[in-house]
């Protein structure tokens, strides 16, 4: 009586699993969208899903001229889980296209099988350093950055500001480290001081009189998400954010987290591939869709995603919907498409080559605040370990 | 005195089937075009036998321990780092050489993980109730803290075993193969489980559980006996460590996270605390929930939340209860 | 370097105090009751969450006290009704069982009801900005007033417990469950009114880290474990003890962050290394902490139960 409850309750669940398959369109390219939709990050996720999405409603549920259908779901955050549901996807499914992960942590542990079946993943935003360099693999572009990038730049926003004295913060995980380390590549002043925080930690009174302390010229510091909303926060509650003026990369403040410092990020630099008001065809095109269906300001998770799927697109149109692995790549590592961000290319190691800009937060005239692009740092700028990378 | 570790004539035939289903279910998942079934199944597996060595401390010996997570996150990094080690070719510390064999990785992450939870249990059992689930907690965290700070094995973002370890000349990538040997790992877990449950030092550690102090009155060494029970706990935990790491190719911090135990520990208790199988269904039902409901919707963990509370609530002693409940009956 | 010094130990005290405000709660529901709360964190969130709606639509930071205080109020007292009434009487496992899944459905529910990106909250502009404390020391405003409330809330808390009738019942309760039952007191009313009196705190803690922290799902498990710490260094049921515990905790934490990474600079050559290092063993810190006070005194400093 009692396992057959359980074995039936399984088979039940079988099926409802195997239930989105039958409905699927025959001819259509599936593409498997894995990405964090629950819990703190969940707002990232969503901006992913949503403008991927929007790229295919754009063609009228086709990209570059083929059908397609997008299949998402919630890595719940956790590197199992996602792996799971990769697995779910690949074999059940039959998915060979996959897309969607934010999260380094679950990339590691959900790439190793995409990899293995000879299936093609194509990144939105995790881009840790090993798949830029030694691991690097025929299937897998990143659309995004190198990780390391996104630091170098800011280090030099920094440089250009003319500063020449900086304190560094970062959580204390790879992530973390690779950031100070980028920062610290493009500087070339003195660091007077250096700290990392920890990976739970919301109150950095400690680090703050740290920073009062050493009375730096700047300050870059890395912390993504809430993170930053409490770092920002306190650096205004200790004085700070008139005094010692603050660098920081994309990560640390998007669009969503600058609703919820509000005026404490008056005057904040922010290193960035993109912002809302980029001025081409494609981000104009981008930013109207996604604000008349969605209602929000998206964020640079959102533009990237865009643009995987723009990406995506163009090889599809080459190939004429043929995703077997060694057609597709060459019609990919062309990136013939109108990024939302400008200039666009892929790297010898499947990573973007492309321009930095420095960005400035403020209060628009109607007293808003806003993240206004002020001028180009570095142009068509690659990453360190693409050397290492032997495709 | 009755035994409550003998099956009736009619639980071993029950058993009998649900090995047989066991067996047959990667072919029916082959069969009706689901075969990523299979490797989720050896998830689950990998999870019962987690669930099954805390149950031991928790459930027979009523040792609340929050940090069993500790034990199959060093587990897993055994086998991580050991792979790690052939890999860029020098032996860790100078002097230990790596190995990819299943036959010597997944012994060595027993072996290190009882290593741990011996250290730990003889600390941590000094104390008892509330204190006890919090220390045990402590020295969890503090292991998850050092793990994220190893930046030599992948810190936080974890650490990618490109291969699975090599036992004899079997084809281990495959699905089907992997499945089954786990099976016989878990199988034979739950033999020894029922064994250990179902000898002296089983039968000592539930009176421990029922009357501490009067057993200590009988003259029989308390402390030795719940260290040796948290030991093997621990050495269980670092098996279905060194197996996920296999399954999954990738060990990370988030294996020691304290999040990580309470799912250990609600597996244990949904599937019903101090049964032999118990945590097998707990584990089962768990995921399975998961799964099914992640499958339909993003807000997963508003079901989730209230489904474990209802069970709680109105079945005593989790899943079993729930089976007594319907089954009118037996053990 | 003393001025720094003196600035790291104010900023210890009002981490101790946040985690106090929590932690008051928490022991209390451990002492009488012998529950085992996981979602006392969640109610901190629900504070935090209802404190900041109130004052972006209101824009008044006074008018987020009040409602984080009644948001948190309510859900505690509805959480002691609907659930835990029926775990009294039940292990600590089933408690731990129960109170995991409140804390999903809680966390799921506050995303589905204000959506998943982290609140804004400012801080009230009289409160704004710093203050010289010291010649050369100056010390954000904000934090110093969560210094002197929780204090203030401290030794109020301490004259209920002393001084009153329900103070002493609480006492007793704390120290033999089942003597103050046979006295044939309304126990279920002293049970109701103390997990309300927690959550209540919880919910003042969840207000006040509103204009610090990033206000968002999850923001609750954060610092329940932090809590737990404290509680259980301090001694379970010990009101005197969550005080010690939680300032103990708060000290060593910020001080350990302070200071560790120069002190380990000159140990190892490598800077980066030795940060890295230093911010592990930070980490560490509270917890090793808690591992030494409970092997010297396995009931924590203060127990309530001798």
């Amino acid at each position: 009586m009692k396992r057959r409850t359980f074995l039936t309750v399984a088979g039940a669940g079988a099926a409802t699993l195997a239930a989105p398959s039958l409905l699927r369109a025959q001819s259509a390219v599936r593409i498997g969208l894995i990405t964090t939709l629950s819990g703190p990050g969940g707002y990232i996720g969503a901006d992913i899903r949503d403008a991927f999405n929007l790229a295919v409603e754009m063609e009228g549920g086709k990209l570059g001229g083929v059908p397609v259908q997008v299949v998402v779901e919630d890595d719940g955050f956790r590197p199992g889980q996602g792996k799971t549901v990769a697995e779910r996807m690949l074999r059940n499914d039959g998915i060979k296209l996959l897309t969607g992960i934010v999260f380094s942590n679950i990339l590691g542990a959900t790439l190793p099988d995409i990899l293995d079946a000879d299936a093609i993943y194509v990144s939105p935003n995790a881009s840790p350093s090993n798949f830029a360099g030694k691991e690097c693999h025929k299937n897998f572009y990143s659309i995004a950055w190198q990780n390391d990038t996104l630091h170098e730049s800011a280090g030099q926003v920094a440089k250009e500001l003319g500063h020449k004295r900086a304190f560094i913060l970062a959580p204390n995980y790879q992530a973390g480290q690779d950031a100070l380390a980028g920062f610290k590549r493009m500087f070339g002043g003195t660091i007077v001081g250096e700290q990392y925080t920890r990976l739970d930690q919301t109150d950095y009174a400690a680090e703050m009189a740290a920073i009062r302390a050493a009375n730096p010229d700047v300050v870059f510091q890395f912390h993504p998400g809430g993170l930053g909303i409490a770092f920002l926060r306190q650096y205004a509650q200790a004085g700070l954010i008139g005094r010692v003026p603050m660098v920081v990369a994309a990560p640390s403040l998007d669009h969503t987290t600058l609703k919820a410092v509000g005026d404490v990020a008056d005057g904040l630099w922010v290193s960035s591939h993109w912002n809302v008001d980029f001025d081409n065809a494609a981000n104009k095109k981008f930013m109207a869709g996604f604000t008349q269906k969605h209602n929000r300001t998206p964020t640079y998770y959102a533009s990237q995603s865009y643009d995987t799927a723009l990406a995506i697109a163009a090889a599809l149109q080459q190939t004429k919907g043929d995703i077997k692995p060694e057609n597709f790549r060459t019609a990919m590592v062309k990136a013939d498409f109108a990024s939302v961000r400008g200039a666009f290319k892929f790297g010898p190691n499947q990573h973007p080559i492309q321009d930095w800009y420095a960005l400035k937060a403020g209060k628009s005239a109607s007293g808003e605040m806003q993240i206004v692009t002020q001028r180009k740092v570095l142009t068509a700028h690659g990453d360190i370990y693409a050397p290492q990378c032997k495709l | 005195m009755h035994d409550p570790f003998k099956f009736s004539g009619k639980a071993l035939i029950a058993i009998a089937i649900l090995i047989a289903a066991l067996v047959a279910l990667p072919f029916i998942a082959k069969a009706v075009g689901l075969p990523a079934t299979t490797p989720l199944a050896t998830r689950l597996l990998i999870y019962a036998i987690a669930a099954g060595s805390l149950n031991l401390v928790l459930g027979f010996g009523g040792m609340i321990s929050f940090g069993h997570a500790a034990f199959y996150g060093v587990g897993g990094y055994t086998v991580g780092i050991l792979f790690q080690h052939v890999r860029i070719g020098e032996p860790l510390f100078g002097f230990i050489p790596g190995t990819e064999q299943f036959l010597i990785a997944v012994p060595a992450a027993i072996l290190v993980a009882g290593a741990f939870a011996l250290l730990i249990g003889a600390l941590a059992l000094r104390t008892s109730g509330v204190q006890f689930i919090m220390i045990t907690l402590a020295f969890a965290q503090m292991l998850f803290f050092l793990f994220v700070a190893l930046k030599r094995y992948g810190g936080d973002d974890g650490l990618i075993i490109r291969r699975r370890n090599a036992l004899f000349d079997l084809n281990m990538r495959d699905d089907l193969t992997f499945y089954f040997v786990v099976l016989i790992v878990t199988i034979g877990f739950y033999l020894l489980l029922w064994r250990i449950a179902a000898s002296r030092f089983g039968m000592v550690l539930g009176a421990i559980r029922q009357n501490e102090r009067r057993v200590a009155a009988l003259g029989i060494a308390v402390y030795r006996y719940k260290l040796a029970a948290f030991t093997i706990a621990g050495m269980g935990a670092g098996l279905a460590g060194g197996l996920v790491a296999n399954y999954a190719r990738f060990v990370s911090p988030d294996m020691l996270h304290w999040t990580k135990s309470g799912e250990l520990m609600v597996m244990v208790i949904l599937g019903g605390a101090g049964t032999l199988l118990g945590p097998l269904f707990g584990a089962f039902a768990l995921v399975t929930l998961e799964t099914l409901l992640s499958g339909w919707t993003e807000r997963w963990q508003l079901f989730l939340g209230p489904i474990l509370l209802l069970i709680i609530l109105y079945f005593r002693g989790g899943l079993s209860g729930l089976f007594k409940f319907i089954g009118g009956g037996g053990k | 370097m003393s001025l720094l010094f003196v600035e790291q130990v104010l900023n210890g005290l009002q981490l101790g105090v946040m985690l106090f405000l929590l932690a008051a709660g928490l022991t209390l529901i451990f002492g009488i009751m012998g529950i085992i709360n996981l979602a006392h964190g969640s109610l901190y969130m629900v504070g935090a969450y209802a404190g900041s709606i109130a004052a972006s639509a209101t824009g008044s930071f006074l008018l987020a006290v009040p409602a984080g205080l009644a948001a948190a109020a309510v859900t505690g007292l509805a959480i002691e009704y609907l659930v835990i009434r029926k775990l009294y009487d039940r292990d600590h496992l089933d408690q731990v069982l129960a109170t995991y899944g409140l804390v999903l459905l809680f966390n799921e529910s506050i995303s589905l009801i204000v959506g998943r990106q982290p609140l804004f909250v400012g801080v009230p502009p009289a409160l704004s900005g710093s203050i010289e404390i010291l010649p050369g020391m100056t010390f954000s405003v904000y934090r110093l007033t969560i210094i002197v409330a929780g204090l203030v809330i401290a030794a109020g808390l301490y004259a209920l417990i002393q001084r009153t009738r329900l103070g002493m019942l609480i006492r007793a309760g704390a120290t033999n469950r089942d003597m103050v039952r046979a006295l044939g007191v309304d126990i279920k009313l002293l049970y109701t009114l103390v997990f309300g009196l927690g959550a209540l705190l919880a919910g003042f803690a969840g207000v006040m880290a509103g204009p610090l922290l990033s206000v968002q799902v999850g923001m609750g498990e954060q610092i329940l474990i932090m809590t737990f710490v404290v509680v259980v260094v301090g001694g379970v049921g010990s009101i005197r003890g969550a005080l010690f515990g939680a300032i103990v905790v708060g000290l060593v934490d910020t001080l350990l962050r302070a200071f560790l990474p120069q002190l380990v600079r000159g140990l190892l050559a490598d800077p980066s290394e030795a940060d890295q290092l230093s911010a592990g063993l930070a980490s560490m810190g509270v917890y090793v902490l808690m591992a030494i006070v409970l092997l010297w005194r396995p009931q924590g400093l203060f127990p309530a139960r001798s």
